[in-house]
């Protein structure tokens, strides 16, 4: 399969890997559909036009690596790693059922594509500055890309790795805020005001970048220019909407657990058939 | 011992650009001669513990053997989802080493002091514990550990310890390390409290006691067939560690034994569970919860006369 698409079969790309994420998420009755839909396009970009990986070589220690920090949002991961070829159909089917291999957070697995066990929040960006770290330290060309939810950001680990990024000046080391501004009980500003983000890591001495996280166009753009600045570590706002692309979950909490029902699934199966 | 450390892993750091030393901004002047020899394998992460832990499971899972250094109470509990998951979970090879365990910063209080560490970190599946009690053994093991493929906690106590082994020959990660073989009675010491054992020993036999000396350096996992053999000849076990009565060495001995269907006295020295129970120095510490050869020896005899009076001997 190629790992290049183009812009329309990048859309085409993430409205199949959206449908899927749905289909095994009802199959399963699992929970964070809105978390997983809303880094469907983050996640398609990455990982069909710029993360180096090779599913034939998947250990070279030049491989771009990918960390899913906010692990709940992981239906979504598996499906994209099934259509990129990293995963086999045999383990997407053991997602979430007795006997299976998948579980509702991702434990790492290299021949499934996965190269972090999370779930607990707060351990994807310490655990990837230690990767970009050792690469700069290597002179390896990898680059670590690591996904962090807009809650997640609460927890202090994060401020710690952030100090330490910049100090070490890691510009092979991406992060991306996927600013959806819903955690798990209720809205990000009434609950821990992350406002003005970009202004805060900029503080911290990080070059960033605020894009719509929905927007291919503007993904790639970003994604194609990093680092940024060199020396300096790259944070990716992305403002996007939990439960992306069916209108009744976006934007809605209810959503971050609830799993639809029959009728659901059927409407919005076909509301993202037709979009 | 930690000086030991330091000197093993700079010999080692200067034949492999792979070993490092990360610290949370915690040893002053220590680390002088290895940051000297190798500058970019020495890194301070500042007082971050949470963050030293994850970089050095991203640094092992990128090809690194990573020793993590700091005081034990802020590497084994304030980050110690961060070892339970990016370190044991994944089965990385990263060191953690824990200095002053037990009562060792005595004056520096309840906060600065490691005696819930050995407890907790047995519960971790995957984790190989060690409490070096002697320089042979801390350089024997520190050296072993550099090739060790998992995840390993390393209690290190100060820097004056007596020499108690008269060579490495025996010192191995899993395998107790026989100081003194008795007839009658067993004591059994980890880390700090090696010396005392030997110490109450020495006393024991004036009052023609014949115990042995077991060193159980590696407390995860136990030696329990060496533990098996000698309660088997013993009419009493005694275990000694620098560490809470709940959970440490003693429990850990005592399940062995109660598995094995041992029917003899067993009786634990270790520190009482409460805080702050003096403000003293290390010894002043021990003292107060009886951590010293006197009060161990005697505390031994009674146990024992009491035993041979039920027993109408």
């Amino acid at each position: 399969m190629t790992t290049c698409l183009n812009v329309p079969e990048l859309a085409e790309m993430a409205k199949r890997i959206r449908r899927k994420t749905m289909e095994i998420i009802h199959k399963t009755g699992s929970p964070h559909i809105g978390s997983s839909f809303s880094i469907i396009e983050i996640l398609t970009v990455l990982y069909f036009r710029i993360l180096s990986i090779k599913s034939d070589d998947r250990e070279n220690t030049d491989r771009d690596r990918f960390i899913l920090s906010k692990g709940h949002a992981c239906a979504a991961l598996y499906v994209t790693l099934f259509f990129r070829g990293l995963m086999m159909q045999e383990s997407l089917d053991g997602f979430a059922v007795d006997q299976g291999c998948l579980e509702h957070h991702p434990t790492k697995n290299l021949s499934s594509g996965i190269e972090l066990s999370t779930g607990s929040l707060g351990h994807g960006l310490p655990v990837a500055c230690g990767m970009a770290f050792s690469a700069q330290y290597d002179h390896s060309p990898a680059r670590i890309f690591t996904l962090i939810g807009d809650g997640e950001l609460n927890e202090g680990s994060n401020w710690e790795a952030m100090l330490f990024a910049a100090h070490w000046k890691l510009d092979n080391l991406v992060a991306i805020i996927d600013y959806n501004r819903i955690q798990a009980l209720g809205r990000t500003e009434e609950i821990l005001d992350l406002d003005p983000l970009p202004d805060k890591w900029r503080s911290f001495g990080w070059e960033v970048a605020v894009v719509d996280g929905h927007d291919i166009d503007e993904l790639l753009k970003v994604f194609e220019n990093i680092p940024i600045h060199a020396q300096r570590p790259t944070v990716i706002i992305a403002n996007t909407i939990k439960g992306k692309g069916v209108c009744f979950m976006e934007n809605d909490l209810l959503w971050h657990y609830r799993c639809p029902d029959d009728e659901e699934y059927a409407k919005a199966t076909c509301e993202l058939n037709e979009s | 011992m930690r000086n030991v450390l330091v000197k093993i892993l700079r010999d080692r750091a200067l034949l492999d650009k792979n070993v490092f030393i990360l610290t949370s901004d915690l040893g002053f002047k220590l680390f002088d001669s290895f940051r000297e020899a190798c500058p970019r394998q020495f890194i301070n992460l500042g007082i971050a513990e949470q963050n030293m832990v994850g970089v050095a499971a991203g640094m092992s899972l990128s090809g690194k053997n990573v020793y993590c250094y700091t005081m034990v109470p802020f590497l084994t509990m304030r980050a110690l989802e961060f070892i339970r998951i990016d370190i044991c979970y994944h089965k990385l090879n990263v060191k953690l080493v824990g200095v002053g365990g037990g009562v060792y910063y005595g004056f520096e209080g309840v906060t600065h002091h490691g005696v819930e560490d050995l407890s907790i970190m047995r519960t971790l599946p995957g984790m190989t514990i060690i409490a070096p009690g002697d320089p042979i053994e801390a350089a024997a093991l520190i050296e072993q550990s550099l090739d060790y493929p998992l995840p390993l906690y390393i209690r290190l106590g100060g820097n004056n310890d007596p020499v108690i082994h008269q060579s490495a020959k025996q010192i191995s990660i899993g395998k107790g390390a026989i100081v003194h073989k008795g007839r009658d009675l067993t004591l059994m010491a980890t880390g700090s409290m090696l010396p005392v054992a030997v110490e109450v020993a020495g006393i024991l036999r004036e009052k023609r006691y014949d115990p042995s000396v077991i060193s159980l350096h590696t407390v995860k996992p136990l030696d329990e067939a060496l533990i098996r053999q000698y309660a088997s000849h013993s009419k009493a076990v005694f275990t000694i560690e620098e560490h809470s009565l709940i959970g440490g060495l003693g429990t850990a001995v005592s399940e062995t034994l109660f598995e094995a269907g041992y029917h003899g006295i067993f009786k634990k020295f270790g520190l009482s569970d409460e805080y702050g129970k003096v403000v003293g120095c290390n010894t002043f510490i021990r003292n107060a919860h009886g951590l010293n050869p006197g009060y161990i020896s005697s505390e031994i005899h009674r146990v024992l006369e009491n035993d041979r009076k039920k027993n109408g001997i």
